[in-house]
């Protein structure tokens, strides 16, 4: 297995007409079985980079692409989308543009069949798929009387299935009530279970500082940070500055620090900054 | 006072026998903004799809000012109540801002003078002055969804209704729509927000009325229903993050939800006299 799951090196991308790149000079990497975080304002180019990862961009969204992006160690250039599939699943913001399908073991069957996945293997992973998803029991349902949540748990389902060793979800929960966002977080935690890797695209920033190991900054196509969660979003003078914020307990945490002189530890977390702020108390 | 917004034992059932709302009792005055809460497929979009007369009661009576949805054309509802839809692709379609701007108005077969001068302060108020000739789908989502607003701004309807506007946005973009929202205010009209962004609901510190499987199972301030746990959890909901840090800490007042971090550093500031102890370097 190669050492990393994904290497970005030297990534400058720029689209068709347009004179600046929407990625400039990106380098990252994230080890196997790792969840990566990706934040950054409106157009800095985070869908783009994620598209990048399963060869969308160049090979079906034009433009042009120098550096390199390797997948568990093989060229994604050198590869094409199909292929690419195998490896890196995409799940999208909209589960509806993702839903094509009757009923819901159909829905999952589907993306396995482009794929030449035999009969019998199949079975064993739309079972599996829905284990993972918490959807058990819903097979025999239409896809559309699901719930958004529900929805979009059938569409991570539908690429696990696929047995890729990546996902990467680009804003999954933005059309989600609290619940259903919780349950896409749910799954997004389970995936290390599985020992796979995963990249989230989303603006909600409590839950990513909850849930990613890793936070990558960025901000018109650069990267402005690359560090663990609690690093990223305990900096919080570098986000206001990319016109971001932390979660709601750091910002609070770094408030009280600098309005009542006090040198308190910003956390990330509920549970943890509670702990701070009341043994701070006693 | 009367009243602007009557809603009297409004149920509505759709054609396939699903009772989407249920005896809905709702006065909204003159004034108010009102963010209406609940799960996905709760019955909120059901709910105020009524106030323009898109959908009709099947059983009870929806007024708005004099009128009676029930023998009213949806485009003379439409001057009294505006919609801007959650996602702006769906109402913004020619080809370029000035002409979205207008198209309202226009619509209403307003004057070509009275249009003018109603898209000159739309402009304003938006300062749009530098966007006018771009097309509505060279903006960003952000840009986009405020070009909708402003065309909504022109017709300027007395209630603005506006289903998830903060939906896929960055932090600038949410901060951004919490200053329409206010200036909405400020010029008269009454909001009603449809939304899952509870900070947003916290930063605005508005009514809030929470439905749960087609009924209204909440109508109160904010900080009220967001420290009603029964009713939170029957509605799937989760306050703030800042509120439920707050709910944690022995030493702030037990009486009081607090729903941004600002409010507990006014609160400290207040009580400083007697909380200098509070994490006094000993």
């Amino acid at each position: 297995m190669a050492k990393k799951a994904i290497e970005v090196s030297n990534l400058t991308f720029t689209y068709p007409d347009e004179e600046a790149p929407v990625l400039k000079d990106v380098n990252f990497s994230v080890n196997h079985g790792e969840i990566l975080g990706i934040i950054g304002p409106t157009g800095a180019g985070k869908s783009t980079l994620a598209m990048c990862v399963n060869g969308l961009v160049p090979q079906v969204i034009n433009g042009e692409m120098e550096g390199t992006v390797r997948v568990n160690g093989e060229d994604v250039s050198e590869s094409n989308v199909a292929k690419m599939s195998e490896q890196v699943g995409f799940v999208f913001q909209e589960p509806e543009n993702q839903l094509s399908q009757m009923t819901i073991e159909e829905e999952i069957a589907f993306g396995m069949g482009n794929l030449g996945v035999p009969r019998d293997e199949m079975l064993i992973r739309i079972k599996d798929a829905l284990e993972q998803v918490g959807l058990v029991g819903f097979e025999k349902r239409s896809p559309l009387a699901l719930s958004g949540g529900q929805q979009q748990r059938l569409a991570i389902a539908s690429v696990l299935a696929m047995r890729p060793t990546i996902m990467i979800m680009d804003e999954p929960t933005s059309m989600l009530d609290p619940k259903g966002k919780n349950e896409v977080y749910d799954v997004l935690k389970n995936l290390k279970e599985y020992g796979m890797t995963g990249i989230i695209i989303d603006h909600e920033v409590e839950r990513i500082a909850a849930y990613c190991d890793k936070v990558l900054v960025l901000s018109e196509g650069e990267i402005r940070m690359f560090a663990p969660s609690e690093e990223v979003f305990t900096n919080v003078e570098m986000l206001h500055d990319l016109t971001l914020h932390a979660p709601q307990v750091t910002e609070f945490l770094a408030r009280y620090n600098q309005q009542f002189g006090q040198k308190l530890k910003l956390s990330t977390t509920v549970e943890e900054s509670i702990e701070v702020f009341e043994s701070a108390y006693k | 006072m009367e009243p602007y917004i009557s809603v009297k034992n409004v149920s509505h059932v759709y054609p396939g026998g699903v009772t989407a709302i249920k005896d809905i009792n709702l006065d909204i005055h003159e004034g108010e903004i009102v963010a209406i809460l609940g799960s996905n497929g709760s019955g909120k979009t059901t709910l105020v799809k009524h106030f323009n007369g898109l959908l009709k009661p099947t059983t009870g009576e929806v007024k708005i000012g004099d009128l009676n949805t029930r023998k009213e054309r949806i485009s003379k509802l439409s001057s009294h109540v505006g919609y801007v839809f959650q996602n702006p692709n769906h109402q913004t379609f020619l080809p370029s801002v000035r002409q979205e701007l207008a198209y309202g108005c226009k619509n209403l077969k307003m004057s070509e003078e009275e249009t003018d001068t109603r898209v000159q302060r739309a402009i304003e108020l938006f300062q749009l002055h530098d966007r006018l000739d771009d097309n509505p789908f060279d903006l960003n989502s952000s840009q986009r969804k405020e070009v909708a607003m402003a065309s909504i701004m022109a017709v300027s309807p007395k209630v603005i209704v506006l289903d998830e506007p903060t939906t896929g946005q960055d932090h600038k973009g949410c901060k951004r729509v919490l200053e329409l929202v206010k200036m909405f205010k400020e010029e008269g009209h009454i909001v009603v927000l449809i939304t899952h962004d509870m900070h947003l609901i916290g930063e605005l510190n508005c009514r809030t009325v929470v439905m749960n499987q087609s009924e209204k199972i909440a109508d109160d301030h904010a900080s009220v229903v967001f420290s009603d746990k029964n009713i939170m959890a029957e509605a799937g909901l989760q306050p703030p993050q800042i509120t439920h840090f707050a709910n944690e800490i022995s030493h702030f007042d037990p009486n009081r939800t607090y729903l941004t971090v600002e409010s507990i550093l006014e609160w400290m500031e207040a009580n400083q006299e007697e909380d200098v102890k509070v994490g006094t370097r000993s």
